[in-house]
């Protein structure tokens, strides 16, 4: 029993993690908290959907959802950061910034898809739950758990081996240096967007899928639980978001099962402000706070 | 007992370094003490430690006889110390007039008119324009600005952590006249300088730190000739142009 | 003209408590302190009169004053933990404090679980809610002729610089979050009392969003700009009502508008002018 509960915290860890790894990789290195995230998360979701609708087979449709959200992060940034950069605005600004654009695009979801849930057309939902000795899951949470462990890995594999992930971490550590260095900001600023939000956006289609809803609010529980994780993980650093998303997972998975459910989101709460008061930079975060 | 600034035995640890190791040093009223060294060797530390900014580990760090280690910044400030910063620390968005009356927060009444004015043409900057931005003034006058929120508590000990970093000799020259009236009214400076110019011109005695320790105490004269910190220097001439 | 006022009394009631919890996040602000716990503030005092009011019949004033006091206490709680954060840290501290309380309300019988509280006289007429929204304003406008006032600002500017000329900075950030729990939890039970039954959702992260825009759009470090700020945010939609569909998208980029070519907030744009 307990096994089966901490296979279903995994799966759900997955998600979370996918979705932190975006916030704090923009937190990392741009120092900015970008509350649109979440809306990028319900936008892919919505546009896998609509895909779908249209005959277009899951996988592909999974990878336009993808390609949408990283295009539509890069939109964020240039509209909404790249001029505030220039201004050296601070931490409020740009997250007042984020915002707005997270008004405008939920605004924008809800004239194009309306405020009723979509489900999916009858796919994975479908199959036959498959047991593995003695513990029981889903097709969707196989694909979910899977897709979402292929994509970590998958920018784990990007940020150690390409030089784009050279040029992301080498901003990250000390923006001034990289451009010294030679490192196209601008440029790394956009990649480390479509990537991000790709992945947010990933997190998003796994999520509409595994409880087979998409609606227009989906992100917003999501938005504060992401932080919770990223605080536990550490600000900036991507092994903290993958472990501390997992970590969510399986602690609020055993906490429904053994204690009660009503309590389950101000677990991840409790956690996050705990971690704040006794050791802000989490688990694996490096950055010093910021005091004065 | 001294009416100045005492360090005895001042030992500041982070983590597993030790930034400072049982320096001691006294800032006599109306003397100017230089402290110099190269990069690392501790300086800003030790007069982090004495705004308490940062806690001592050992020694203790006296004020007119009063203990003043291990009490909080604000508390030390109101004692009578003030301060400049390495990067320079102005209230930036807040203009010339405020910057300055806030240097006399710990006094009973705000400063007049010409009071003001009068500080600021103790630092030289007698002209500046009040309204003015503090950020929006030139970096020189930056620096004197930081002098006179300083001078603002009437203090009786003012550390000045490179006053001249990024001036021109003609300024720096100025600001060697403005150390030594300011000591001359009866306030003690310590004074952390890299340009040995300023440091022969305005000081009247030397302490010379290395690896967190004292290696050389004495006139600036005396120093520019001691072994050891021709040595620490890598016997590079500090002479600046 | 009174007609215009009486049919829509509503809206100004709602201009004016929304202003007040503009004030109350505008001082913690003012200070530096990026404290969004003003939404959980207001559903403290919120709850404490709602229960008060249903359970011990107690008018309106006394309700006031100790739901404003147990919202006062919560701000002073809070401050203790959170005093070494600062910038987003703090931020998110105290995102999770509001979350964890309106979770807790969702769950408590004595605040009425998801469903929240009902049939809370509505004694807060428009007299009343002005009149806490003056005296609210009179006694900033009284505080900011003080040497507090500079204290906050110096904390503001350069927190070490501020202590190094003897402004005692722990200290300021303790009582202008304090300050702030007061401002919000009168604005809190004026909203009970003016909206016969609150929920728990009534005082979530979205509801704190709220007044952080509010505030950002009307000038961030002034009390001025926060009135200023949740007037637009009020009026606005109501004014580009017939834009229905585009409202939100609409709310959304002036916002964008104001971070971006404004960052001063509105208010801020007015003294630019008034400068020249």
């Amino acid at each position: 029993m307990l096994v089966q509960q901490l296979v279903n915290g995994l799966v759900v860890g997955s998600v979370y993690a996918l979705f932190a790894v975006g916030y704090t990789l923009v937190f990392g290195v741009l120092d900015i908290l970008n509350l649109a995230h979440a809306a990028i998360f319900m936008v892919a979701a919505f546009t896998t959907y609509a895909l779908v609708s249209v005959g277009v087979p899951l996988w592909l449709a999974f990878i336009g959802g993808c390609a949408l959200a990283g295009v539509v992060g890069i939109a964020l940034d240039r509209v909404a950061f790249a001029p505030l950069r220039k201004r050296n605005a601070g931490t409020l600004i740009p997250l007042i910034s984020s915002i707005g654009v997270s008004i405008i695009i939920g605004a924008i979801a809800r004239g194009i898809w309306g405020i009723d849930e979509k489900h999916f057309p009858v796919a994975l939902g479908d199959a036959p739950p498959i047991h593995l000795g003695g513990i029981t899951v889903t097709a969707v949470e196989l694909v979910t758990f899977g897709a979402a462990i292929a994509l970590m890995l998958g920018l784990s594999y990007v940020l150690r081996a390409t030089a784009l992930g050279r040029n992301i971490r080498a901003v990250a550590e000390d923006r001034i240096a990289a451009v010294l260095l030679g490192v196209d900001l601008e440029k790394t600023i956009v990649m480390t967007f479509f990537i991000a939000s790709a992945l947010g956006g990933a997190a998003g289609i796994l999520t509409g899928l595994q409880y087979n809803s998409v609606t227009v609010d989906m992100g917003a529980g999501i938005e504060l639980k992401g932080l919770a994780v990223i605080i536990l993980g550490g600000m900036g650093s991507i092994t903290g978001a993958v472990v501390g998303g997992f970590i969510l997972g399986a602690v609020e998975t055993l906490s429904v099962a053994y204690i009660s459910s009503n309590w389950r989101d101000a677990i991840a709460f409790g956690v996050m402000f705990l971690i704040l008061v006794v050791r802000p930079r989490g688990l694996f975060g490096k950055r010093a706070l910021r005091a004065a | 007992m001294t009416h100045g600034l005492e360090l005895t035995g001042v030992t500041v640890r982070y983590g597993g370094v030790t930034a400072v190791r049982e320096v001691s040093l006294t800032v006599e009223p109306g003397a100017v003490l230089g402290l110099i060294g190269p990069n690392g060797a501790g300086k800003t530390s030790l007069v982090n430690a004495v705004t308490g900014i940062v806690s001592i580990d050992a020694g203790s760090i006296a004020l007119a006889g009063r203990r003043i280690d291990g009490i909080a910044p604000h508390r030390i400030a109101r004692a009578g110390i003030s301060r400049t910063y390495q990067n320079i620390r102005l209230f930036g968005a807040l203009d010339v007039r405020t910057n300055v009356s806030a240097g006399a927060f710990t006094q009973r009444a705000v400063p007049s008119e010409l009071a003001l004015r009068a500080l600021l043409a103790r630092v030289d900057l007698a002209d500046v324009d009040l309204e003015a931005r503090a950020l929006a003034i030139s970096y020189g006058d930056q620096r004197r600005l930081e002098i006179a929120r300083a001078l603002a508590a009437e203090p009786r000990i003012i550390l000045l952590d490179e006053p001249a970093a990024g001036m021109n000799p003609v300024e720096t020259t100025r600001l060697t006249s403005t150390i030594r009236t300011i000591a001359a009214s009866g306030i003690g400076i310590l004074l952390i300088e890299h340009d040995m110019t300023l440091v022969r011109a305005a000081c009247d005695a030397v302490v010379v730190l290395n690896f967190g320790e004292v290696i050389a105490r004495g006139t600036p004269r005396e120093i520019a000739a001691d072994r050891h910190v021709i040595e620490a220097y890598l016997g590079t001439d500090e002479e600046s142009a | 003209m009174i007609s215009f006022f009486t049919s829509h009394s509503k809206l100004f009631d709602q201009l004016a408590i929304n202003a007040l919890l503009a004030l109350s996040l505008s001082v913690c602000l003012q200070a530096g302190q990026l404290a969004l716990a003003q939404a959980a503030f207001m559903g403290i005092a919120a709850y404490i009169s709602a229960i008060l009011a249903t359970q011990a019949g107690l008018p309106l004033v006394p309700c006031i004053v100790l739901g404003a006091l147990g919202s006062t206490l919560a701000a002073m709680l809070l401050a203790l933990p959170v005093r070494g954060l600062r910038g987003v840290f703090l931020a998110i501290a105290t995102i999770g404090f509001g979350e964890i309380l309106r979770i807790v309300a969702n769950n408590l019988h004595i605040t009425g679980g998801g469903e929240g509280l009902s049939q809370i006289p509505a004694d807060a007429n428009t007299f009343a809610i002005y009149g806490a929204l003056i005296v609210v304003g009179l006694g900033l406008f009284g505080l900011s002729k003080t040497k507090f006032a500079l204290a906050i600002a110096l904390t503001r500017e350069d927190e070490t610089a501020a202590r190094g000329v003897g402004v005692d900075t722990a200290g300021v950030r303790f009582w202008t979050l304090a300050l702030g729990g007061t401002i919000a939890g009168i604005a809190g039970v004026l909203y009970a009392h003016s909206n016969f039954f609150i929920t728990p959702a009534d005082f979530g992260f979205g509801r704190m969003e709220q007044i952080l825009v509010a505030c950002v759009i009307g000038g961030s470090t002034s009390a001025v700009g926060a009135v200023v700020g949740s007037i637009v945010l009020t009026l606005l939609p109501e004014t580009i009502r017939f834009l229905a569909d585009y409202r939100e998208v609409t709310n959304g980029a002036i916002l964008l508008a104001v971070v971006l070519f404004a960052p001063q907030g509105i208010a801020g744009l007015w003294q630019r002018e008034r400068r020249k």
